[in-house]
């Protein structure tokens, strides 16, 4: 794949930010699996720390374990691995452009109806199965330069390179410490009752659903920093100024083509075609945002402080990830339109193996939680959707609220972020 | 009229344009490679159309190559990219097919040589119908109009350009010696075809089978070949051959007449720690086998693209054009030469010898 969106990022580190890049050395420090003793740094709400039963060795057998369970599996990428990865790359571009070319008929309603599902498909294919993994490098080991993780753009909003900063390396490295990972309700809700609740956050359930209906949209503010930037006044900045520049021209282009090119294309069917478009980016956006509501937000995920992930093992950082995830379970079809990301816990651990193999370490991951008494959230699709939408409205109001009369005592000042 | 000539370059635009509009983010061609992966105007590809056996160990390969292939001059060589389990490696192989050979085809012999992957991969596994990638013909083992007496000396798959050479050009050279040097008779690569030449008189071979009778040494010319100095001479062989005979051929002050093609595996001996070139920059720095490319980079005052710091973002990634690097997390090599296309993470990889790395 050939990039048509050449975004110029300044993702090097400019020379002001050296010295801090050398302060943020311990990060190495998750290169090394070696682990003296164990620490827990509490969290506002008073919360047990959930691996305190692990001693240090455990933590380190337990890195040394993953670390060979990847290792294995990296080691046997082959060719069924290769066939695979292009085998969705061939169908998901033979049923966009079907799908499109029906479309062009689009006055009849059965091919509206035939082609906006099959565009729905093959876009939700495109994000996730594709444009997720390829960008997050699983599939760079092929030294094919069109599948690489420096080369792939995606139907999206925003462009890969700021979507690859924001998510590879924030989220993935800081999943789930409060203040770090702004995954964590994408900086506009509270889904942990560790996040300090504030008045704005009961609108949340209304934020959350139009979130989910213009996800793209809401991706790319977020992968710009759009809200710290206007709430701070910061919007001058010189790296915002091309983040946001990059984005505008992805998201014109996108809107072209989308909006303007296939409807005209459709001549008589213009209407018809556009709204097909609109449906089909609505039906990825409520797709995927689900989806990955599910990760992280459902009961039973964890958090973590602030300062817990300093000088953080290789050990840790797994067990952080084994229990701030969410699985969704289901069959092959599910995972497939998933881009596998129903195997969100194995896709933390390994962000980088190709996603196929997921289902393929799921059972091992499993049992290995269960032989170090470790959570493994997983569920069906409908009950963790469920799950994470009841966190989202229950933590639209401060914790322990037990109905308007505590509002109003919160309102009068004699109720603050009450413990759990 | 003045604009009609830019009519249609502006009207290829639009529609160039439209395509454009069309396919984005992606571009039109992404598409048309399923459909057509050897049309006129895409990356360069192959398809294979024959694999047969030349000896024991060598194995001729037929490649129809895509429309935007611009032939190539008898000597060149072609870079040949193949998929092994997965993984695109990249060689380059000597052209022997006939220059025009009317059904466009090219061919190349591969010798299989010892734990060599992509050799051994074409000898046993490559079949009619796979797609390769190529990179247009280069290279100036060629004989470049030269007409009079010639002197050519090969080495085993040292043959294969001076085939090619020869399958286009032999009835323009009337005086022609081949030397050819091959372990027994039976693994000399195109023997019949050569031998059958010499019955012909069309020229003379000169074989040397190096199990029973050595390994040629340039001091045997003047007994071999007695008019060697007034002859142009091309050369293919392993390394240490081709050093010898141009030290030879530099001792006579005929440094000039000899043409030579070196192919050998730039081999790379892996360490810990090495010299690290950051090759744009101009920064070279030593580092240990402890100390991620990354954190050196930094070290040094360049200015490295970063990210998480351990292995899972994929933000500090950056070519390798040649030397070996260890994975810090499982100790696996990495080793790139320039013929490679390697990109490294270099928040993970630490120097196993020298590194050239580009930024």
């Amino acid at each position: 794949m050939t990039a048509t969106a050449t975004a110029t990022t300044l993702t090097t580190t400019t020379p002001t930010s050296l010295a801090t890049a050398s302060k943020q050395g311990s990060l190495n420090s998750r290169l090394s699996s070696s682990q003296t003793a164990r620490r827990y740094e509490p969290k506002p709400s008073g919360k047990p720390d959930p691996t305190a039963h692990l001693s240090a060795e455990q933590v380190e057998a337990l890195a040394r374990e993953l670390d060979e369970l990847r290792q294995q599996v990296f080691d046997s990428r082959g060719k069924r691995d290769a066939d695979y990865i292009r085998t969705v790359i061939k169908w998901q571009r033979g049923l966009e452009m079907g799908s499109r070319a029906v479309l062009l008929f689009s006055l009849f309603p059965p091919a509206w109806v035939l082609g906006t599902a099959g565009l729905s498909i093959a876009k939700i294919l495109e994000n996730m199965e594709l444009g997720h993994n390829i960008m997050h490098g699983q599939w760079d080991w092929m030294r094919d330069p069109k599948i690489h993780s420096q080369a792939w753009e995606w139907d999206h909003a925003s462009p890969s390179e700021l979507w690859k900063r924001s998510h590879n390396e924030l989220h993935h490295t800081f999943t789930n410490v409060l203040g770090r990972d702004d995954d964590l309700g994408y900086g506009i809700m509270r889904v942990d009752e560790d996040q300090e609740w504030r008045p704005a956050y009961l609108a949340q359930p209304l934020v959350n659903f139009l979130n989910a209906c213009f996800f793209e949209y809401g991706i790319a503010a977020y992968d710009m920093d759009l809200g710290k930037r206007l709430r701070e006044k910061t919007t001058d900045d010189p790296r915002f100024r091309v983040d946001l520049r990059n984005t505008l021209r992805k998201i014109r282009r996108q809107m072209t083509k989308d909006y303007l090119v296939h409807p005209l294309l459709s001549g008589p069917s213009f209407f018809p075609t556009l709204a097909a478009n609109a449906v089909a980016n609505l039906v990825r956006n409520v797709w995927t945002h689900s989806v990955i509501m599910c990760g992280h937000f459902p009961e039973g995920v964890e958090t973590f402080a602030t300062e817990s992930i300093d000088g953080e093992t290789r050990g840790e950082w797994y067990l952080r990830q084994m229990i701030g995830s969410a699985n969704i379970g289901g069959s092959r079809l599910l995972h497939t339109m998933t881009g596998n990301l129903s195997h969100q816990i194995e896709h933390h651990l390994f962000p980088d193996m190709p996603s196929s193999r997921y289902i393929e370490i799921a059972p091992r991951i499993r049992e290995i939680c269960r032989r170090y008494g470790l959570s493994y959230t997983t569920g069906s699709l409908p009950r963790q959707v469920f799950s994470a939408w009841k966190q989202v409205v229950k933590l639209s109001v401060p914790n322990g609220f037990a109905g308007l009369a505590s509002l109003r005592r919160w309102s009068t000042g004699r109720v603050q972020a009450a413990p759990a | 009229m003045t604009t009609s000539p830019a009519t249609p370059v502006r009207a290829r635009s639009i529609a160039d344009r439209l395509l454009h509009a069309i396919a984005t983010p992606l571009v039109p061609d992404d598409y048309l490679d399923l459909i057509a992966p050897l049309r006129s105007g895409a990356d360069l590809r192959g398809r294979v159309v024959a694999v047969h056996p030349e000896t024991a160990d060598a194995t001729t390969v037929v490649i129809k190559p895509g429309r935007s292939w611009r032939g190539h001059v008898p000597g060149q060589y072609v870079r040949l990219g193949v998929d092994i389990d997965g993984v695109r490696h990249w060689r380059a192989y000597s052209v022997t097919s006939p220059h025009r050979s009317g059904d466009g085809h090219v061919s190349i012999t591969v010798k299989a040589i010892p734990d060599g992957r992509v050799s051994n991969h074409i000898a046993r596994h490559l079949r009619p119908g796979t797609l390769l990638h190529l990179d247009h013909p280069a290279g100036d083992f060629v004989l470049n109009g030269h007409r009079g007496p010639t002197l050519f000396v090969t080495a085993g798959s040292g043959i294969t350009p001076v085939m090619g050479i020869l399958r286009n050009h032999l009835r323009e050279l009337d005086d022609v010696v081949l030397v050819h040097s091959a372990p027994a008779p039976d693994d000399v690569i195109f023997g019949a075809q050569l031998r059958s030449w010499q019955e012909a008189g069309s020229l003379r071979l000169i074989e040397r089978h190096t199990d029973s009778d050595g390994i040629l040494t340039p001091d045997e010319l003047d007994s071999l070949v007695p008019d060697w100095q007034r002859r142009e001479a091309w050369l293919c062989g392993p390394t240490a051959m081709l050093d010898a005979f141009e030290d030879h051929y530099a001792a006579a002050g005929l440094a000039e007449r000899l043409h030579t093609e070196r192919f050998r595996p730039t081999v790379i001996t892996a360490g810990e720690g090495g010299t690290v070139s950051f090759v744009r920059s101009g920064t070279k720095t030593e580092v240990d086998g402890a100390t991620p490319l990354l954190d050196a980079g930094e070290s040094a005052g360049v200015l490295m693209p970063s990210g998480c710091r351990m292995g899972i973002c994929f933000g500090c990634v950056v070519p390798l054009r040649e030397g070996a690097v260890r994975d810090l997390r499982t100790g696996d090599l990495t080793t790139a030469t320039p013929e490679d296309d390697i990109r490294i993470q270099t928040c993970i990889s630490a120097a196993a010898g020298h590194c050239d790395i580009e930024i």
